[in-house]
């Protein structure tokens, strides 16, 4: 099963490498990472996403709970979070597929944030799937670039991701 | 007045209590051995390679329950380290480790005896730093002192630029901490607690089985009443022997791979296991899905990480090991088990630890591990170098308090005992300290013996000498065969005594089973210099009691 973790660390050098490094010591690979400073400027946010079964994924969490520089550790796959990924994506276009490409952005809220004669660069946010989905869709087009972040949550309504 | 930092390290770790330090010089520590060198109150011990000095330093930490300090160079020095910081972790004992670094300006370029301790040490400490800047020095070492001695225990390291050793600064200490992400519990769950006292009572075949946790809470007098009181057994893992008298009736000795029979068997019928400060080691568990099949769990351990990583409890209690089991203590009767401790004698008396005497084939190791015992009344602090030698000083040196047996448990380093040894004897000097070596691992630190005899340190070394690598040997035998492929060092080991003179120690050798006592007598009457006695033991001996690595009781062998 995926899983969504935010972790609150303090904001040290080094502090990035202790966590991934326990990850990967401990046998989990993580498929996206962010790290963000917060409103605190002591702190950073780490948005991670990591697969593994429930157990797993509760060892790993005390695990990493148990740096000194971790503050929390919160695992959002239980909840009701809103979540994004910012993608660039530079899509091939000629001139019979212009105007197709620009439809397709629209109907994704995304931006045509620079455009030459053979390819546009479209910027798009939203969920992963929402994400695949484009990505999909100017697949046949010819995707020249795509780089995505990793994933950010925070938790819904007023109270505190925790 | 401005001083430089490394008086202010000094100076905080005076601050801290430290008494002792072992450690080794070199070129980016040389402002701190020039702030040593008129120091007073703090006791350098200069050793002859740095493994050494983290060993002592554990050695040391493991005899006292404070905080340990090494110091080494940068690079060599503190790669010299690793398997000794490794080590402390494992077993979780508090050491702060000091390792000199490169010049600021010179990290990242390869510089002459640039070594990225920061990275190498980060997975094997419980926290490590890398102070950049002399303002925050002071501060780290608080810090690290903290961190290493409370919560579960651990090494801390500190990597400190030689520019910053340079740089002056008005000097003062912190008073407070503060790291928002570093909160240890103590305080146990009351509910919980009364949960464990509710399965306790409704139990018929109890177990306790007492860790190395409980050596660190200083929890063996709470733990000693809670057995007593209820009349429950206790077994210990090798890292809590001594935390129940072994020669107390209710006392089952070590558990696991080379534990008694009769604890294994009484764990494997339990229908309760209280686990107090351990952490179900695979040594200890053998095969998981057969370990202790019909018995609830209630596990006591102050680091949350422990509960259920490797077994399913039934009543987890995070917290301080000591002050769980005083309130647990009032909650809890004198229980109604006598039938259970009459099944457990049963198997003591059908499976005793025992070894044959049959006098044919050389020295029973077994035996010189008991004649120490008696000679030394019991009383003697025991370190172990790692293998067979280890596993005879567990099962027949009988414990009769914590910090007593100090061993390399989770890592296994072999030379290990000698510097741990030395450690322990600085921290003791009144006691009686003997490091029961093997030939093979008594070679991994050797070097130490000019530390032993520059400091007068009358530690004693009974080097149970069967020319192997025995406890490789013994699986070479038990299951590859007898295919004794590059254990056997009996040819090319060295003349002990020789060695033992070299250093200007004692060395004594004995081949005979007669010759045991006099020469333990002789060493015992050595008070001023270290002594070697070269014990010729029978060469294919070996450690019984044995649950095959991942096997279940039923595989249990006993000769
Ligand atoms: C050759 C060889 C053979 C071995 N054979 C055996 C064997 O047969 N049997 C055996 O038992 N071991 C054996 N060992 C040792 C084994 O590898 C482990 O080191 C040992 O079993 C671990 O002991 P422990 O569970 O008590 O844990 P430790 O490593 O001592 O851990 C202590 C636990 O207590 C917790 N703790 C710390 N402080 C507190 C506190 N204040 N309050 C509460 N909890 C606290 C910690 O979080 C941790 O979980 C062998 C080792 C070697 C090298
Ligand atoms: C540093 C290190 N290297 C290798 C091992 C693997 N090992 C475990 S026991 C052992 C043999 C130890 O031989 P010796 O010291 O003579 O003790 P004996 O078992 O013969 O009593 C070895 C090689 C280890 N534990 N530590
Ligand atoms: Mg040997």
């Amino acid at each position: 099963m995926r899983h969504t973790l935010s972790v609150l660390v303090s904001n040290h050098p080094g502090v990035l490498t202790r966590v991934s490094g326990l990850f990967a010591r401990r046998g989990f690979n993580i498929e996206s990472l962010s790290v963000n400073s917060t409103e605190n400027p002591d702190t950073s946010r780490m948005t991670i996403v990591v697969e593994g079964d429930v157990a797993a994924l509760e060892q790993i969490r005390k695990q990493i709970h148990k740096l000194v520089e971790v503050i929390k550790v919160y695992d959002h796959t239980e909840e009701s979070v809103v979540e994004r990924e910012l993608a660039l994506i530079k899509v091939s276009v000629e001139t019979r597929n212009r105007n197709e490409i620009m439809q397709i952005t629209d109907i994704f809220r995304g931006k045509i944030v620079d455009v030459s004669d053979k390819a546009f660069v479209v910027e798009i946010t939203g969920s992963e799937d929402k994400i695949n989905a484009i990505e999909q869709l100017f697949r046949p087009f010819g995707i020249k670039e795509i780089v995505r972040t990793g994933k950010i949550v925070l938790a819904r309504g007023s109270k505190n991701t925790e | 007045m401005k001083i430089n930092g490394a008086r202010i390290l000094i100076e905080s770790l005076r601050r801290e209590g430290v008494e002792v330090i072992f450690g080794y010089p070199g070129g980016v520590v040389l402002p701190i051995y020039d702030a040593l060198y008129d120091v007073e109150g703090i006791r350098h011990i200069l050793v002859r390679h740095e493994q050494g000095a983290v060993h002592a330093a554990d050695g040391y930490a493991r005899a006292t329950g404070c905080v340990g300090v090494c110091l080494a160079t940068s690079g060599p020095g503190a790669c010299n380290l690793v398997s000794g910081i490794a080590t402390a972790h494992m077993d979780s004992i508090p050491l702060v480790a000091i390792t000199g670094q490169v010049k600021t300006t010179a990290l990242g370029k390869d510089s002459f005896q640039e070594a990225d301790v920061t990275g190498i040490m980060m997975p094997i400490v419980k926290h490590n730093f890398l102070v950049k800047d002399v303002r925050d020095l002071a501060r780290t070492v608080k810090e690290a002192f903290h961190i290493a001695s409370t919560g579960r225990p651990g090494p801390v390291v500190i990597d400190l630029p030689t520019d910053v050793c340079s740089a002056t600064m008005e000097f003062s200490y912190p008073e407070k901490i503060n790291m928002p992400g570093y909160k240890p519990y103590y305080e146990g769950h009351p509910m919980q607690i009364k949960n464990a006292a509710r399965l306790i009572k409704k139990a018929k075949q109890p177990i306790i089985l007492a860790g190395g946790g409980v050596v660190a809470a200083g929890a063996s007098a709470e733990l000693t009443k809670l057995a007593r009181l209820t009349g429950i057994p206790v077994a210990t893992s090798l890292m809590g022997k001594g935390v129940f008298p072994e020669d107390d009736p209710l006392s089952l000795g070590m558990l696991g791979m080379h534990g008694t029979a009769y604890s294994n068997y009484a764990v494997h019928e339990a229908d309760l296991l209280i686990v107090i400060g351990a952490r179900f080691d695979d040594r200890v568990t053998g095969r998981l899905d057969t370990f202790a099949p019909n018995a609830s769990v209630i596990h006591i351990d102050i680091d949350p990480a422990e509960i259920g990583k490797s077994v399913a409890v039934d009543v987890p209690i995070v917290g301080d090991a000591r002050n769980i089991l005083q309130t647990l203590l009032e909650e809890v009767k004198p229980m109604e088990i006598t039938a259970w401790r009459e099944r457990i004698d049963e198997w003591r008396r059908q499976y005793p630890l025992s070894y044959g005497c049959d006098g044919t084939d050389g020295i029973k190791p077994q035996a010189i591990i008991e004649t120490i015992h008696r000679l030394t009344e019991g009383k003697a602090i025991i370190t172990t170098e790692v293998g067979q030698n280890q596993m005879w000083a567990a099962q027949f040196y009988k414990a009769s308090r914590p910090r007593q047996f100090i061993s390399s448990g989770g890592l296994g380093t072999m030379g290990y005992g000698l510097p741990a040894a030395i450690g322990a004897q600085i921290a003791c000097p009144d006691d009686i300290v003997f490091d029961i070596a093997g030939d093979g691992s008594i070679q991994m630190n050797i070097q130490e013996m000019a530390t032993a005899v520059s400091n007068k340190l009358p530690i004693k070394i009974a080097i149970l000498n069967n020319g192997y690598l025995g406890m490789v040997r013994q699986w070479q035998q038990l299951f590859y065969d007898r295919r004794y492929s590059h254990t056997d060092i009996g040819y090319t080991n060295p003349d002990f005594i020789k060695l033992a003179e070299a250093y200007g120690a004692m060395g004594i050798r004995v081949q005979t089973p007669e010759e045991v006592e006099p020469a333990l007598q002789r060493a015992l009457e050595c008070t001023d210099i270290p002594c070697i006695i070269d014990f010729i033991v029978a060469r294919e001996e070996n450690v019984m009691p044995m649950i095959p690595a991942g096997g279940s009781i039923d595989k249990m062998m006993v000769d």
